[in-house]
C-alpha cells in the first residue's frame, strides 16, 4: 500500500517534472532559431554598361540574396553564375587564364557553364541569362 | 608577526568555515619523479594560459564592439589608439595559440602514459571536453575581428556542421543565426565566445582539478613496479607549486617575445561580395581536419565525400572520447599495444596533414 502510493506519486513527479523541462527546453529552442526575414524575389538585375569591363573580367553583384559572379571570357562574351561554391559556400572567383571558374577554399575548379570539373564541389554552379540592352548589362534568373 | 597575523586569519576562518578537507586536498598530494616528469606540468601550463586569455579578454571587453559595421573598426582602433591595446590583443591572440597547442601536448602525454585508466576515466572524459571547449573558443574568437579570413573560415567551419545528416541544417541555422554568415553570426559567436564557453569551461575546469586533486598524480607502469625504497616524490605543495610557478614565468616570457616580435595580422576587412582569397587556410589547429576536405573526392560509395568526412571525424572524437571505457581485447598486453598504435597513428595524421597543409 505505502510503496504502491510512493511509486504512484514518484511518477506523477517524473511527469511533471519532464512537463516543466520541455516548458522550459521549448521556448529557448524556438527562440535560438532565428525568424525568416520576408525576401524580395529578384528576377532581374542591371549590372551597369558594358564599358565597366574594359579592364577587369569578372565582378560579383548580389541578385537578391545570392552572390553571383560575371564575367567576361576570352571571345568576350559575358557569363553569369552563381557565386557560392556548391561545396563549403566559399566565394569563387574567376580564373582568366585557365578560363575557368575557381574556389581558393579547397581548390574547386568549374568550367564557365557552371559545371565542377575538379576538386571537392559536388554540384555545379547555377546559371543565369546575360543579357545586354542598349549597351547595358542585365542578370535575369533561369527560372523566371 | 607576520606569520602570527597569518595564522590568526586562518584561525579566524577555520572557526567559521572548517578547513580541514581544503588544506588537505592541497597538501595530501605528492609527485612521482621518474623521466617522464615533465608531462605533469602541460595541465599547469595550459591553466595559465587559460588564465591569460580571461584576463587579456576582459580587457579587449572594454573596447570590442560586435557587429558588422563596428568590430573590424573596433579592434583597428584597439591596436592602434588605444596604449599598450596592441599588446593586449597580440597577447589574446597568441596565448590563444600556446593554450591550445599546451592542451593538445597534455592530452596526448597523459593518453601515452595510459594515465587515463581507472580510477581517472571521468578526469580524461572531462579533460577532452575542456580540449573540444578550447577549439570552441578559438573558431569563435578567429570571427570576432571580422576580416576576410575569418569570414571564410566560419562561412566553411558552419557550413560543414550543415553536413551532418538530419540535424546539421538545423544547428548551422542557430549557430549562423540566419542562413548565411553575416553581423546576426558575429553577434552569436561573440555571446559564445564571452559568456557561454567561459561559463562551461569554468565548470569543467573546476571538475577536472578536483579529480586531479583527489586522485593524486598517474603513477606510470615501470614506476608502479618500483621497490617502494626506490620511488622518489616531492610534495605538490609547496614543491611542485613553485616548480610549476617557475615554468609558468618562462612560458610567460616565451608568450612576451612572441607578442613582440610576431604581432598578430588584422588582415582585410571582411566583404560578402569578395571572392575568397587565393591561400585561404584555417588556424593551425584546424589545417588537418581542413586538408582532410580538400582530398577527399566529391563522393565516396554513395555520399559526398564531405559527409563522410565529418562523420568519420565525428566518429573518431567518440572513441577518443570514451578509450578509458573501451576494451579492445582481454589481453592486458594486446589491450595497451592497441590503444598505443591508435594513439600513434592519431598523432601521425594530425601531424602530416598539418605539415601538407602548409607546405603543399
Ligand atoms: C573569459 C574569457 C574570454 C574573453 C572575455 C574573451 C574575449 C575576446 C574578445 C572581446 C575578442 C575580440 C577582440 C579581438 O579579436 O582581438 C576575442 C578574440 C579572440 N579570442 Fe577570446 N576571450 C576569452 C577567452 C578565450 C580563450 C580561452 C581562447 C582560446 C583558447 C580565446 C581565443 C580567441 C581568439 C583566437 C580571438 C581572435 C583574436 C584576434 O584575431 O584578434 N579567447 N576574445
Ligand atoms: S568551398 Fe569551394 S572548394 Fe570548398
Amino acid at each position: 500500500m505505502g510503496t504502491n502510493r510512493r511509486k504512484f506519486l514518484n511518477s506523477l513527479l517524473g511527469i511533471g517534472g519532464i512537463g516543466a523541462l520541455s516548458a522550459i527546453i521549448y521556448p529557448i529552442m524556438s527562440y535560438l532559431v532565428p525568424p525568416k526575414i520576408a525576401e524580395v524575389k529578384v528576377n532581374s538585375l542591371k549590372v551597369g554598361p558594358v564599358s565597366d569591363f574594359a579592364n577587369i573580367n569578372s565582378k560579383i553583384v548580389k541578385f537578391g540574396r545570392t552572390p553571383v559572379i560575371l564575367l567576361k571570357d576570352n571571345q568576350g562574351n559575358f557569363k553569369a553564375l552563381s557565386a557560392t561554391c556548391t561545396h563549403l559556400d566559399c566565394i569563387v572567383q574567376f580564373d582568366n587564364e585557365q578560363q575557368q571558374i575557381l574556389c581558393a577554399c579547397h581548390g574547386g575548379r568549374y568550367d564557365l557553364t557552371g559545371k565542377n570539373v575538379s576538386g571537392p564541389p559536388p554540384k555545379p554552379l547555377k546559371e543565369f541569362n546575360v543579357n545586354i540592352i542598349d549597351n547595358e548589362i542585365r542578370i535575369t534568373s533561369q527560372e523566371a | 608577526m607576520e606569520k602570527n597575523k597569518l595564522q590568526n586569519i586562518e584561525n579566524w576562518l577555520d572557526e567559521r568555515f572548517d578547513l580541514t578537507p581544503i588544506k588537505k586536498l592541497i597538501t595530501h598530494k605528492k609527485v612521482p619523479i621518474h623521466n617522464h616528469s615533465v608531462w605533469y606540468y602541460m595541465g599547469g601550463i595550459s591553466l595559465f594560459l587559460f588564465i591569460v586569455q580571461v584576463l587579456s579578454g576582459l580587457l579587449l571587453l572594454m573596447y570590442y564592439i560586435p557587429g558588422e559595421d563596428n568590430a573590424y573598426e573596433s579592434v583597428q582602433f584597439i591596436v592602434t589608439k588605444v596604449d599598450f591595446g596592441w599588446l593586449v590583443r597580440n597577447i589574446h591572440s597568441w596565448s590563444a595559440n600556446m593554450m591550445v597547442f599546451f592542451v593538445f601536448l597534455h592530452m596526448f602525454s597523459v593518453f601515452f602514459t595510459k594515465a587515463f585508466k581507472k580510477p581517472r576515466e571521468l578526469t580524461w572524459v572531462s579533460g577532452f571536453l575542456l580540449l573540444l571547449l578550447a577549439l570552441g573558443f578559438g573558431f569563435s574568437g578567429y570571427l570576432l575581428p571580422w576580416n576576410e579570413l575569418a569570414f571564410f573560415a566560419t562561412k566553411v567551419g558552419t557550413d560543414i556542421v550543415g553536413v551532418v545528416p538530419f540535424i546539421g541544417d538545423a544547428i548551422k541555422v542557430v549557430l549562423r543565426g540566419g542562413d548565411d554568415v553575416t553581423g546576426a553570426t558575429l553577434s552569436r559567436f561573440f555571446g559564445i565566445h564571452v559568456a557561454i564557453l567561459p561559463a562551461l569551461f569554468s565548470v569543467f575546469l573546476v571538475i577536472h582539478l578536483i579529480f586531479v586533486q583527489k586522485q593524486g598524480m598517474s603513477e606510470p607502469e615501470h614506476f608502479e613496479k618500483l621497490d617502494e625504497s626506490k620511488k622518489k616524490y616531492i610534495p605538490f605543495f609547496p614543491n611542485f607549486v613553485l616548480q610549476d610557478a617557475l615554468l609558468w614565468i618562462i612560458v610567460l616570457i616565451i608568450l612576451l617575445s612572441l607578442t613582440l616580435f610576431f604581432p598578430w595580422e588584422l588582415g582585410l576587412k571582411a566583404d560578402a561580395l569578395a571572392s575568397a582569397p587565393i591561400g585561404i587556410k584555417p588556424e593551425w589547429y584546424f589545417m588537418f581536419m581542413f586538408e582532410t576536405l580538400k582530398l577527399l573526392p566529391a563522393n565516396i560509395l554513395f555520399i559526398e565525400g564531405e559527409v563522410f568526412g565529418i562523420l568519420a571525424f565525428g566518429l573518431a572524437g567518440v572513441i577518443w572520447l570514451f578509450i578509458p571505457f573501451i576494451n579492445f581485447s582481454k589481453k592486458k598486453e594486446l589491450n595497451n599495444k592497441i590503444i598505443r598504435w591508435i594513439g600513434i597513428f592519431a598523432i601521425l595524421y594530425i601531424v602530416i596533414f598539418t605539415i601538407k597543409g602548409y607546405l603543399i
